[in-house]
């Protein structure tokens, strides 16, 4: 699908509201970035949040596909539980790389992760790598090329916890 | 109670800096790309997220500490963003990992992982 296509599948008022809602987003960065209020700085934080607005625009990022800001307090608890791991797997990952013998037995696997959208594909793939002893090395047509340290990693992610749980922050 | 905060960030900044250091280890030890991006990764993530932490009981409540924490989403956000950048180039150059990767499925394969990741690349 061409980025004009994935435009237009939008209704309007949502297509507003998206970027209205970045608008104040960058805006209030801008301001709490510089903390400066003179003339200068804000014409430059004008322009450049509408330079930023226009490329994302381009880019056809307001359409359904593809706009990140969607989801909502359920993400806190994604993050919390996302930190949790990255600390078990980097505490595994460290005994990994401080034994004598480097006990690692990396595996190589596909993950099926068709049933989620491009976004939440993107938000599973980083969340992977995020993670040490994982690292997503392609995602294509709705299959994801996992790298894994240790097949209890390749294991664990094929049990599918990570991907439930990013396919549920849109419910 | 400042003496505790104190302690508390030391810590922090300590097992943050020997993450990192881990990290470096890992990839010095690590036999391919691959497994030492595994390794990179302890410093990008664990590494990041105690040393800024550290940082941040430090500053305490204020902007400075909000705009930390702001460095430290944005990190967690394009570093792996980055590393899949990386990784997906060198699959793409050639660079074949270890264990060889699964063919692409015609009908769902069984999801018994190890044996037919080893097995199924093969064909």
């Amino acid at each position: 699908m061409s980025v004009d296509e994935l435009a237009q599948n939008v209704p309007t008022r949502s297509r507003g509201f998206r970027i209205l809602l970045l608008t104040v987003l960058l805006a209030v960065a801008w301001l709490l970035w510089s903390g400066l209020f003179k003339p200068l700085l804000l014409g430059l934080g004008v322009l450049s949040c509408g330079l930023t607005l226009y490329v994302l625009q381009r880019m056809g990022y307001f359409s359904n596909e593809t706009f990140a800001f969607r989801y909502n307090h359920r993400l806190f608890g994604f993050w919390a539980w996302l930190g949790k791991e990255i600390v078990l797997s980097s505490l595994e990952v460290s005994r990994a790389v401080l034994s004598p013998r480097l006990n690692i037995d990396p595996r190589t696997v596909r993950l099926d992760v068709s049933d989620l959208d491009p976004v939440d594909q993107a938000v599973l793939g980083n969340s992977v790598t995020l993670t040490p002893g994982t690292l997503t090395l392609d995602v294509h047509q709705g299959s994801m090329v996992v790298h894994a340290l240790t097949p209890e990693g390749a294991a664990a992610l094929q049990a599918g916890e990570m991907q439930r749980r990013v396919g549920e922050l849109n419910n | 109670m400042n003496m505790a905060l104190d302690v508390l960030s030391w810590l922090l900044l300590t097992s943050g800096g020997l993450a990192v250091l881990i990290g470096g280890i890992g990839a010095l030890r690590m036999p391919d790309l691959y497994s030492r991006m595994h390794a990179a990764s302890v410093t990008d993530s664990l590494g990041a997220i105690l040393v800024i932490a550290g940082i941040m009981l430090q500053a305490g409540l204020t902007l400075a500490s909000f705009k930390l924490g702001a460095i430290l989403l944005f990190l967690l956000l394009t570093s792996p963003t980055s590393s899949y950048a990386l990784a997906s180039a060198a699959l793409l150059a050639g660079n074949k990992p270890m264990d060889p990767i699964d063919p692409e499925p015609e009908a769902s394969q069984p999801s018994d992982a190890a044996s037919t990741s080893a097995e199924g690349g093969r064909t």
